[in-house]
């Protein structure tokens, strides 16, 4: 990355950091406000001017920062002639933006707002137009559209901006997502998604079979985006913004963004029919409906509107055509358009301004009032009908000229009929803008009494009109620029052009003539046409947009209400079923192996632990409304599952699933105790069957693909943990060393997983002991029988006999966690058991009284540690979680093993602890809470102090 | 062997799946529980079964070992699962405290609360 490219990141960052400063600056007032919006704006543009020189000489700069390689992702910037033209329209009417809306807004706005969202949009519309990779220009595309509906929906109050607002962001957003399609097809046919990259690939995008549905779905995105007809219709009314807004948005940059992505592409997607047929066509019809429908709008910024969607119309015909002469003339009115029809947007705002009304109905006479307004707004208007001596008259010229000698289907003179067809209504539409506004008598009627604005507000559009007649008088001063442009568009090779004024008498001449005469007898006929248009029915694209909108919202509606009614068992069912459905057509797709593994030896003590569990669960589904005897059963099928696991070598397995066995009837045990004991019998004897046969299907399924795979051979990965196990983790019990070392990091997850599933149940139990159940609770009514000796004297005993017991266990299952059978996970397991048999023998309030350690900071801990050892090898330069271990020797123990594993393992097991512990005591909080009788002692029927007390009586 | 581990999971998700279809919350509960064994011992077998090979590494001999990496994975399987059930028998708790009626599924009215809740979205036809 050379020294100036590396500026290009820079330039695309800056307004979005700028974006920040204006809403803290609105409090040093509004002109500093102001001020430090058109700073990142100058900031930037310097910059571009600094590149400026390089790139005039037809170099192209580079810039490219990695993001997310494995996407194609990067963060690459380039700028070449197209990119500087359009950077520099961004930036400068950003600029001129800045200072207009500074008088434009009154003191009630909020124009700190205001700034931060121009300047939000400045920043995604540089990028758009710097980046090279066409990912991240999605990723700006988008943000413009976001940008866009928050600047139009800027004036919240007014529900025709939040209406305004939301339509412009259904269709452009809309469209993006169509365009997502198409540029990701376009960079899996290029095989890169730099543009750089695919711009060199056009004959192999337009050979390849996807070429017209990328094409189609680009399109879709650039004409929602620049306005196109059928997507026209958004325009007009996100003239709802503020008038700045209007004026830099919707004329001068954001709906020139589809224009700028057709003109990048063009050389990878133009020249062939479906383009010239789509594009050109789309444009014709829409320059010349846009200037129809303006012709005829009161509203000075509607007409304004459809001008625009008119001369995008123009743009996009002109870059349709595939010639590198219709290129250039696109380019060159890009130019043209930007400086006639930014300033009429602000002089149409100073009119607004000033009498308080945009409807040209109640207009006229401005120019006696007016008369700095009443200059600027005819020499951009006569620009904009294409009058000699102004900029629009020499890109309209070659528009015709192009025009003049295009067939369309065989058809010599339909395109350039229509072409000139709407260039006449753009010069009686621009005419009317002068003749309806300012000229004509001086009106007493006016809402306000106006007068020509403050400098600061005409300035803006007075310099753009200065150089619309800068370029209209001395064409030569934009070539350089319009060169430079078109070559970038047209990937070189342009054939030798001057823009010149004069170019003899031409057919586009004569067209011209035409124009400008049918259009001053378009407008003399105006009040005769206005009522035959009024009278007109016409179909309305908001009705219509609404009508869509209405409709889709109320059938996605209906299908979420028909497919979601509530009933979780029917999700269930439909669930279950489509999966089998879908197994089954995965099987039946065949390329099954024969079973290659003989199987093993059916034992009869094995033979005897199956038939166990099979009746278990059988008695499970036949028994389950007696809940109390279900939960007897199931742990029948419990202890089978891990006499399997014994049985089938993985002793670790079993131990974790004895002791989560047991901890988990617990907790039913103590939930049942709130819950009805038997459960009703609800559903019909035809859905009962349903779902047998639904269990039935899915337990087949499941049975006949475990035992599929049982049968064959596979790879596995798993030699390598066998294989370093002990040299590379210092252990070998090899399942312990994948948990915390191999797989630590995975552990790591799933211990912070535990910990959170404790805290959302003291979470939940502390939000129910506030709410409607606690007034439940408080009223239980325990009518069970109940039995007289809950803290029976020989379980006190036995649990606190065991309590220590239990306790080395834990510690010894610990320790030998790494080498033999055991670990962090069952050790845990084991402690709580042997605490909870206390909270069971001596209930709660008495084992709670004597417990010391918050379970919360447990889990907190447990994680702490198990982290803490994984940072600790970054100290000495390894990655996260890398184990380490040694041996040491301590008279007068044998050689012993240390590792970092250890610490780890006690982070899981201070987890488990903590959560298990959390979770049964959030529980029986509850029991507390529903007035179970607080017993201050550990048994009820103490035989001690029975006989204290019969002595204490004899004494 | 194969048969008995196979046809074992088989008539666990059979039942499982039976009770999650059930219309009260402590039944699903309990069919999910047999779901998690069935899954994990599925998982289990992934690795295909051995008989006297548990993955510890011995000094001599020339011993045979199963795979360790689904006992890995089925291990804190095992214990999460565990913390799964213990959310939900929370939830089913709460909502049985809370309503007084521990179905799972929307009852009439609740489900024409809910379809009725369209959203005030009549800003757009102002």
């Amino acid at each position: 990355m050379e020294n100036g490219a590396s500026l290009l990141p820079v330039i695309a960052i800056v307004p979005f950091l700028g974006a920040l400063v204006p809403g803290l600056m609105i409090r040093a007032g509004r002109n500093a406000c102001a001020m430090f919006t058109a700073l990142p704006t100058i900031l930037a543009l310097v910059m571009l001017g600094v590149l400026t020189p390089r790139v005039m000489d037809g170099e192209v700069l580079t810039a490219q920062i990695e993001w997310l390689p494995q996407l194609g992702l990067s963060a690459s910037f380039f700028l070449d002639g197209l990119g500087l033209l359009f950077a520099g329209m961004i930036l400068g009417v950003g600029l001129l933006i800045t200072l207009y809306a500074r008088f434009y807004l009154s003191g009630d706005d909020p124009m700190g707002v205001f700034y931060t969202y121009l300047l939000l949009f400045q920043g995604a519309m540089l990028g758009i137009v710097l980046s090279d990779n066409i990912l991240l220009l999605l990723v700006f595309w988008e943000l413009t559209s976001l940008s866009s509906f928050l600047l139009i929906g800027y004036w919240r109050h007014l529900p025709e901006g939040r209406q305004g607002a939301r339509m412009a962001l259904a269709v452009t957003a809309g469209g993006g997502l169509a365009m997502i399609g198409g540029l990701l097809i376009l960079g899996n046919v290029a095989g890169s998604y730099n543009l750089t990259d695919i711009l060199s690939q056009g004959d192999a995008i337009r050979a390849s079979d996807w070429y017209l549905p990328a094409l189609i779905l680009i399109l879709l995105g650039a004409f929602t985006k620049s306005a196109q007809f059928p997507f026209h219709f958004w325009l007009p009314h996100a003239m709802a913004a503020p008038t700045p807004v209007s004026a830099y948005l919707h004329s001068a940059t954001m709906v020139k963004a589809g224009v700028f992505l057709m003109a990048r592409l063009w050389p990878v997607l133009a020249g062939t029919e479906a383009w010239f047929y789509i594009v050109a066509t789309t444009g014709l019809v829409t320059m010349i409906l846009g200037a129809l429908i303006a012709l005829f709008k009161d509203d000075l910024k509607a007409l304004l509107a459809f001008s625009t969607v008119s001369h995008l119309g123009l743009l996009t015909m002109l870059l349709g055509f595939g010639t590198k002469m219709a290129a250039v003339a696109a380019i060159f009115h890009v130019i043209n358009h930007l400086t006639f029809k930014a300033s009429l947007f602000m002089v149409a705002g100073i009119v607004d301004h000033e009498t308080h009304t945009r409807d040209i109905k109640r207009l006229g006479g401005l120019r006696h009032l007016m008369p700095v307004t009443f200059v600027i707004g005819t020499v951009a208007a006569l620009s904009m009908a294409g009058i000699p001596l102004f900029n629009g008259f020499l890109s309209k010229e070659m528009m015709l000229e192009e025009a003049s000698h295009t067939y369309w289907w065989g058809n010599p003179w339909l395109v350039p009929a229509l072409a000139t067809l709407g260039a006449l209504l753009s010069v009686a539409y621009s005419l009317r803008f002068i003749v309806h506004v300012f000229l004509g008598p001086v009106r007493d009627d006016y809402p306000h009494k106006p007068h020509d604005p403050p400098f600061g507000m005409y300035a803006a559009p007075a310099l753009l009109v200065v150089l619309v007649v800068a370029i209209g008088l001395a064409p030569f001063l934009a070539e350089p620029l319009v060169k430079v442009a078109a070559g970038a568009v047209t990937g070189g090779g342009l054939p030798d052009f001057h823009l010149k004024i004069w170019h003899g008498v031409t057919p586009a001449l004569w067209m011209s003539v035409a124009a400008v005469a049918g259009g001053a007898v378009l407008l003399g006929l105006h009040a005769l046409l206005d009522r035959a248009w009024l009278a007109t029915p016409r179909p309305e694209a908001k009705t219509i947009f609404d009508w869509v909108i209405d409709r889709s919202a109320g059938g996605s509606r209906w299908i979420t209400e028909r497919s979601h009614d509530g009933a979780i068992s029917r999700y269930l069912a439909i669930f279950v079923a489509a999966t089998l459905a879908l197994g089954y057509v995965a099987w039946s797709g065949g390329g099954m192996a024969a079973p290659g593994r003989a199987p093993l030896p059916i034992s009869p003590v094995a033979a005897i632990g199956w038939v166990l569990l099979v009746v278990a669960t059988l008695a499970v589904v036949v028994m389950h409304r007696r809940r109390f005897l279900t939960l007897v059963v199931i742990s029948i099928i419990g202890l089978m599952v891990s006499a399997g696991f014994v049985y089938l070598s993985a002793p670790d397995l079993a131990l974790t699933q004895i002791s989560v066995e047991t901890v988990t009837i617990m907790l039913l045990l103590l939930a049942l105790h709130f819950l009805p004991k038997e459960t009703p019998r609800e559903s019909v004897p035809a859905v009962r069957l349903r779902d047998a046969a639904i269990a039935i299907g899915a337990g087949g399924g499941v049975g006949l693909l475990a035992h599929a795979f049982l049968r064959r051979d596979f790879s596995t990965i798993s030699d390598f943990h066998l294989a370093n196990s002990y040299t590379g983790g210092g252990g070998t019990n090899v399942v312990n060393v994948i948990l915390v070392d191999f797989r630590g990091y995975d552990t790591f997850g799933e211990i912070i997983v535990l910990g959170i599933a404790g805290l959302t149940i003291f979470a939940l139990m502390e939000a129910l002991l506030s709410g409607q159940a606690a007034r439940r609770l408080r009223n239980w009514d325990f009518s069970q029988d109940r039995s007289r000796d809950r803290h029976p004297l020989m379980m006190v005993v036995a649990t606190r006999v065991m309590m220590p017991i239990a306790g080395v266990v834990g510690i010894f299952i610990f320790l030998r966690g790494h080498n033999e059978p055991g670990g962090g996970f069952v050790a845990g397991l084991i402690v709580s058991i042997a605490l909870l048999m206390q909270y069971m023998a001596s209930g709660f309030a008495w084992t709670q009284s004597r417990q010391r350690v918050e379970y919360h900071s447990m889990i907190g801990w447990g994680v702490v540690v198990a982290g803490l050892t994984g940072v600790g090898a970054w100290l000495a330069g390894r990655p996260f979680l890398t184990g380490a271990f040694g041996y040491v020797h301590i008279w007068p123990f044998e050689e012993f093993e240390l590792a970092t594993a250890l610490l780890f393992d006690l982070g899981v097991f201070l987890t488990v602890l903590g959560a298990v512990m959390l979770m049964l005591y959030s529980l029986s909080r509850i029991a507390r809470y529903a007035g179970e009788s607080v017993n201050p002692e550990a048994m009820d029927y103490d035989p001690s102090r029975k006989v204290a007390q019969d002595e204490g009586g004899e004494g | 062997m194969e048969a008995l581990v196979a046809s074992a999971v088989a008539i666990l998700t059979a039942g499982g799946v039976y009770l999650i279809l059930r219309l009260r919350a402590f039944p699903v509960i309990v069919g999910l529980a047999l779901l998690s064994y069935a899954v994990n011992v599925f998982l289990f077998a992934t690795g295909r079964l051995a008989v006297n090979a548990p993955p510890i590494l011995q000094k001599y001999g020339d011993p045979a070992y199963t795979d360790p990496l689904p006992q890995a994975l089925v291990l804190t399987a095992i214990v999460i699962s565990f913390g799964m059930t213990a959310v939900l028998v929370m939830i089913a708790l709460g909502a049985y405290l809370e309503t007084g009626d521990d179905s799972i599924n929307m009852q009439g009215d609740e489900a024409q609360d809910r379809g009725s809740d369209k959203g005030d979205d009549a800003e757009g036809r102002e």
